[in-house]
């Protein structure tokens, strides 16, 4: 469940459905937002202008007025008049639609020549698209001006030159462009299985990457079609576009140049068509990627989120549960943590209500799936969630402190140093342009005041205690240079600078090797055991929290669900889901004749979560009671809890509810 | 219904002296109409096997054979077909899920008969068939899994190859993936080399179990004889690292050389592969100086690779024994 | 092999050296680019359709003079010859003699370089000092959808700034100051009054659309998990922004000012020619139009040039401010 971000397309991840909804209406929101809708009436009327212009005014334009010529505007000339008594405006209008003509002739011949060039090297095989990333890399590094003028002398002045000119210098990038979308698509899985079904390569680009980077392309084709109309007013201006008689903007600007200074509207006029039909395709194309879900990636650097807007949604109702009673030296004490986000799909709720304490020394892991909201109430807890998150609690306490009464700068020295944070993906975790020792010092110079050379010191002594091999040298060291683990480690050792009272771990060894999470679980408990720091351990590997923890709560669908201690997993779990988790997962004396264990249905998308209890679609213990209200987290007499009407009925010792028949199990 | 034969294959990326020295020298049997566990960690080559059989890397030596003769890389005709890890990658989001499975078909059905065949298929896999006109997106991750099995089936393979197929899984879904893939093998008759680092999951599987490490196999044998008796050091390193709830931690032999990382594949020790992290080489044992400069061959017991296997002090590693273990449900 | 071991160890070492491999790597693509730019403005006039010398002297040259000129070309010689002494007058200097003015074209360059190169080299500078700070503390400003309405401003008017080409910001800069308000002289290169209006029309576009860019990569820098990282070690803000994320924002971002300045110095053939500029833009203009084609030829190569300096120092700055760069292949 590591991520990677695809290059232009959105990144698909597991709670998907929220995007997919999201992409099947997603040509509207273009047109109803302020840019998409304004640069979309621009383009249309573009549009109207280019057809019909020439017949509306076309006899105005030819129109000589020898007795007019040159003057300036008035009611009878809007723009005024040219060398031969021309009404300017009248010209302006005829002139749409060669300028349109034209800027999209070339952006056609730019962007069907690039595609061709820059999937070329997909279609010969890896020698040749080598060398065809060489010849587009040295012509990319030419701006377009320079590669017009060059074509425009090959080709000669005039319209039909420029068309080539300017078509030929804009292929260059969208080669690029293309070479870079193919490679992006080209590294997934399915372009792979074509391959191995036998496909041959030609067909595999038509098939499966032109559709995948239509996208992109259309919107990059756009935004360079505003791009056209540019290029053609410069050479124009220069005297190299199209010529007498005919005439586009260009033209007309370059000869509405020469007397500026003295009829400045005269070049005014086309020089804003020019501007405004620009702007129109530009915004559109922004506009379109946007919507989409594409970052234009021409001109920029290749990223995209989605992000949800901002709101503030109202928690909603619990049921009375459990109150956490806290204790006087507790580490954590969390009571009725809610985190929502406002989304295209309403309000949601990830987090719904998570109470529980923390003592002094003690490792509680958080156990769910993906979707249970695990994480997001480890970040919740470590104050790390942004808006448009919003955090609610009524009561979070850590060491004491009320980490939501006071304000955040308050609480910083206390949670930089007593609170250390373990991330799942050490890869990313680290800022790639900063030695790891520098990433280290900097939690001591800040909040211990150590001067450079103590908290120099104090780094190579956490990456020794961390068990990082040669701690000198590894302290200069950039994050790329240390192997998986040793991140880990580092990481783990920036938490120690300080001395932290807690160690929030989420998912620390889901992207490592498992021989390499068995010595980092080793080194969380030998830290645990040597300076009594309590662990929160948040994972979806039901094993690991089980081993190294002493308590554990079950988290499902935003709330916890059982709460238990950790001996008591194996065969003494009370909740359905519990149950059926442990004996989903495969282990060494799974009995090898007899179907895995399965848990029908899915787990439930934090937007659309069932009234009731929110595993009932999937509980084969479910009643209409469950199904109509939520079971309140209830303790016992030995402090276990468990959200469950049925509790009673699944005591211990007795074998769990066979959930799910293999075959004909629908998941 | 033929057996996969890997015959001493190397698979070397880039050049000579900067590249990546993915697999050196690997023989390994697929028996005809048996299920194949291959484990190994990040760098252990495992992956650029499984795309060498089905023609997506090519060999720097050795060959790969079905039923003795070598795999077409070219034309439609593909015995070996190949499932990828990452479900969410593995379908293109523009076609239906009916076109991605027909794709693979063999050529010269018609319309008519890749529809039925489309809906044989997705009942195969235990899909409702009216998915076939949906996309993709419309399907959760074990969804797609089993679509991307459908599609290999639908080449009529001899051999399937199963890259982590459920390692991005869930894992209430997991079981669902894994039931599909027994009842199916045992259905069909098809041979297939499962490929996973976690090793409960292969035990599970496969009969046989082939261990890799840095790009060599380090032990093959009969699952239940490898788990049990282990013989090399990496062998029961992987199995007690393995987290078991409810019981007794399993530890290993000896302590290994503190913290030694999984070394860099780009630049493999000389020797044996291993002894960088070996609980009984030479960081630990000075006098074993053997591992550090001839490589092991595999004439031990399972074909352990390792020097010293089987040796006085490697007790054999029981898994089986630790306090309370549960039952399987 | 083991007589060469000794020797061929320590070159490895040599060439295991990150830098020096990179420094190598890009070496060898910038003599790659210089053969195939010189290689290009060489078949840039054997690419004409006609016969470029005719097409020179005008329909009714006698053909004598014709014959003359292009024995004085060279361009009777064949093809090949043609080419290796082109290759040969490159390497030593010497661009030929220019067609309209019988001078010889190094000496036309070196007397017109400099005059575009202050103009570029300043607008370049001005676009930075406009562009950081303004899309830094945009991007601050409007992360995690905060100030949407200065969103909305910010990138309309970007966008709109960023759509008006140079020469025409020119024009409309010496309208408005120059003759409407007599601030700043019209034309010409002078003192130091007389480029201002030249580089503010040079920067003003490129400008915007660097502050655009640089507040969408901060804002895409800010969603990553290393700054995360950073809020969770409990760094005040600003040292978030300045130590962290500004960093890695300006990787990207100045790999797209490279791309930037590039277009500021193509930019500098239409602005010069606004402005009288005596550069080397106007000259060029003035060659094509006159079918000058050595002294085009050799403007050609310079801008090149200039073009793939600029990519080396762009690669080079990248290589220092993100390590990871030296490694990647090329």
């Amino acid at each position: 469940m590591s991520e990677a971000i695809e290059a232009s397309t959105t990144r698909a991840t597991e709670p998907d459905r929220l995007a997919a909804r999201a992409r099947r209406s997603r040509w509207l929101p273009v047109l109803l937002s302020p840019v998409g809708a304004g640069a979309g009436i621009g383009l249309f009327l573009l549009l109207i202008l280019a057809v019909f212009g020439p017949a509306v005014w076309r006899k105005r334009a030819e129109q000589a007025d020898v007795a007019h010529m040159l003057q300036g505007p008035s009611a009878a000339h809007w723009a005024g008049t040219d060398n031969l008594g021309r009404d300017l405006f009248a010209r302006v209008m005829v002139a749409t639609r060669l300028s349109v003509e034209l800027a999209l002739t070339a952006t056609v011949i730019a962007v069907v020549a690039g595609f061709c060039l820059g999937a070329a090297g997909f279609v010969l095989g890896r020698r040749a698209n080598r060398a065809v990333a060489a010849v587009v890399n040295v012509a990319v590094a030419f701006p377009g001006i320079l590669l017009a003028l060059f074509f425009a002398v090959i080709f000669g002045v005039g319209a039909k030159g420029a068309v080539l000119a300017i078509g030929f210098a804009g292929a260059p990038a969208f080669a690029r462009l293309t070479q870079t979308l193919v490679a992006g698509v080209e590294k997934r899985d399915f372009v792979a299985a074509a391959h191995v079904a036998g496909i041959g390569r030609p067909r595999v680009l038509l098939r499966h990457v032109l559709p995948n980077i239509a996208e992109p392309l259309i919107v990059n084709a756009t935004i360079g079609a505003g791009g056209a109309f540019l290029s053609f007013a410069s050479l124009s201006f220069l005297g190299l576009g199209v010529q007498a008689p005919r005439y586009d903007w260009g033209r007309l600007l370059g000869d509405g140049l020469t007397g500026i200074y003295t009829q400045p509207v005269a070049a005014l006029a086309p020089g804003i068509a020019v501007i405004l039909a620009g702007l129109a395709f530009n915004l559109f194309g922004e506009a379109l990627a946007k919507g989409v879900g594409v970052t234009a990636t021409i001109n920029r650097p290749i990223r995209g989120r989605i992000r949800p807007p901002v709101g503030v949604p109202a928690a909603p109702d619990r049921p009375a549960g459990a109150e956490v009673t806290g204790e006087a030296d507790d580490v954590l004490s969390v009571q009725g943590l809610t985190v929502s986000f406002a989304s295209a799909a309403g309000r949601v709720h990830p987090v719904r209500g998570v109470d529980f304490r923390l003592g002094r020394g003690e490792a509680v892991g958080i156990v769910g799936e993906s979707g249970s909201g695990k994480s997001l109430t480890a970040l919740a807890i470590a104050q790390l969630i942004e808006p448009p998150g919003q955090v609610r609690a009524g009561q979070l306490r850590f060491l004491g402190h009320d980490l939501l009464a006071e304000p955040a700068h308050r609480n910083r020295r206390l949670l930089g140093t007593s609170l250390a944070l373990v991330f799942q993906d050490p890869m990313t975790s680290f800022n790639p342009t900063r030695r790891i020792g520098s990433q280290l010092a900097e939690v001591g110079r800040r909040h211990g005041g150590l001067s450079r050379r103590a908290a120099a010191a104090r780094v190579v002594d956490r990456l020794r205690s961390v068990r990082v091999p040669a701690a000198e040298r590894r302290a200069r060291q950039y994050p790329h240079e240390y192997s998986g683990g040793m991140r880990q480690r580092a990481m783990i050792g920036m938490g120690l600078m300080g001395s932290p009272a807690l160690i929030i771990a989420d998912e620390p060894t889901t992207a490592l090797d498992v021989t390499v999470q068995r010595q980092v679980l080793d080194l969380l408990q030998s830290i645990r055991a040597a300076d009594g720091v309590s662990l929160l351990l948040i994972s979806h590997d039901i094993a690991v929290v089980g081993q190294v923890c002493d308590r554990v709560l079950v988290m499902y669908a935003g709330r916890i669900i059982e709460e238990l201690p950790a001996s008591a997993l194996a065969r003494d779990s009370r909740h359905p889901y519990t149950r059926a988790l442990i004996a989903a997962v495969p282990h060494m004396q799974t009995d090898r004749d007899r179907p895995l264990a399965v848990i029908p249905g899915r787990a439930p998308d934090p937007a659309e979560v069932p009234p009731g209890c929110a595993f009932a679609p999937r509980c084969p213990l479910a009643s209409e009671q469950c199904r109509s209200s939520e079971p309140p987290l209830l303790a016992d007499a030995q402090g276990r809890r468990v959200a469950c009407w049925h509790a009673d009925q699944v005591t211990a010792g007795q074998a769990g509810p066979t959930i799910g028949t293999p075959n004909g199990a629908r998941a | 219904m033929s057996e996969l034969r890997f015959d001493d294959v190397r698979i070397h990326y880039g050049s000579r002296r900067h590249g990546l020295p993915a697999v050196q020298g690997v023989d390994l049997s697929v028996p005809s109409g048996q299920i194949v566990g291959l484990v190994g960690e990040s760098g252990s080559g495992k992956s650029s096997l499984a795309r060498a059989a089905v023609g997506l890397e090519p060999l720097s030596g050795g060959q790969i054979l079905l039923d003795g003769r070598p795999i077409p890389r070219r034309g439609r005709n593909r015995p070996v077909q190949l499932v990828f890890q990452d479900p969410y990658s593995s379908l293109d989001p523009r076609l239906t899920i009916g076109a991605s499975i027909a794709e693979t078909l063999p050529r010269g059905t018609g319309r008519s008969g890749r529809r039925a065949e489309v809906n044989r298929l997705l009942e195969l896999v235990e899909l409702d068939p009216a998915l076939a006109a949906g996309y993709p997106a419309r399907l959760s991750g074990g969804q797609r899994q089993r679509v991307a099995l459908a599609r290999a089936l639908a080449a009529r393979p001899e051999v399937i190859i199963a890259d982590e197929i459920t390692s991005a899984l869930d894992v209430s879904v997991q079981g669902t993936v894994l039931n599909l893939v027994r009842s199916l093998q045992a259905e069909l008759g098809t041979s297939m080399l499962f490929i996973s680092h976690n090793l409960a999951v292969v035990r599970y599987l496969a009969t046989q179990l082939a261990v890799m490490y840095l790009g060599r196999i380090v032990e093959q044998g009969p699952t239940e004889a490898v788990l049990r008796d282990p013989q090399h050091p990496y062998t029961r390193d992987l199995l007690a690292s393995v987290p078991e709830l409810g019981g007794v931690r399993v530890e290993p032999v000896a302590a290994g050389p503190a913290e030694a990382d999984p070394p860099d594949p780009h630049q493999p020790p000389p020797g044996c592969p291993y002894h960088p992290r070996c609980p009984i080489g030479p960081l630990v044992r000075p006098e074993r100086e053997l591992c550090r400069t001839s490589r092991p061959e595999p004439v031990h017991r399972h074909q352990a690779a390792c020097h010293f296997a089987g040796a006085a002090n490697a007790q054999p590693l029981s898994v089986l024994t630790g306090g309370d273990r549960r039952e399987s449900a | 092999m083991t007589s060469l071991a000794v020797p061929a160890r320590s070159i490895g070492a040599v060439l295991n050296n990150s830098w020096v491999s990179f420094g190598l790597r890009r070496a060898g693509r910038l003599v790659v680019s210089l053969w195939v730019l010189v290689t290009a403005s060489f078949l840039m006039i054997h690419l004409i359709p006609g016969d470029p010398v005719r097409a020179a002297l005008g329909i009714g040259a006698p053909p004598s003079l014709v014959q003359a000129r292009r024995h004085a070309l060279g361009l009777d010689q064949p093809l090949l010859s043609q080419y290796l002494h082109y290759l040969h007058g490159v390497l030593t200097g010497d661009f030929g003699i220019s067609m309209t003015s019988e001078l010889p074209v190094s000496e036309i360059i070196s007397q017109r370089l400099p005059a575009t190169l202050a103009l570029s080299l300043l607008a370049f500078l001005v676009a930075l000092l406009i562009a950081v700070p303004l899309g830094t503390g945009l991007g601050v400003l409007t992360r995690g959808g905060r100030a949407r309405g200065a969103e909305l401003a910010f990138t309309t008017a970007s966008a709109i700034f960023g759509a008006i080409p140079d020469f025409l910001a020119g024009v409309l800069l010496v309208w408005l100051f120059a003759v409407r308000l007599h601030w700043f002289p019209v034309a010409g290169r002078g003192g130091p009054s007389s480029y201002v209006l030249p580089v503010l029309a040079l920067a003003i576009g490129p400008g915007a659309v660097l502050a655009r860019i640089l507040r969408v990569e901060l804002l895409a820098v800010l969603q990553q998990d290393f700054v995360r990282t950073a809020r969770a070690k409990r760094l005040p803000a600003l040292a978030i922004y300045l130590k962290h994320a500004l960093p890695n924002a300006l990787t990207s971002t100045i790999t797209l000012g490279g791309l930037l300045l590039s277009v500021m110095v193509a930019g500098t053939v239409l602005v010069e020619n606004v402005f009288a500029w005596p550069g080397l833009g106007s000259t060029i203009v003035s060659s094509i139009l006159d079918k000058d084609y050595p002294v085009v030829q050799a403007v050609v190569l310079v801008y090149g040039f200039g073009v793939l300096l600029v990519n080396l120092a762009v690669d080079i700055a990248l290589a220092l401010l993100d390590p990871r760069s030296t490694i990647r292949e090329a």
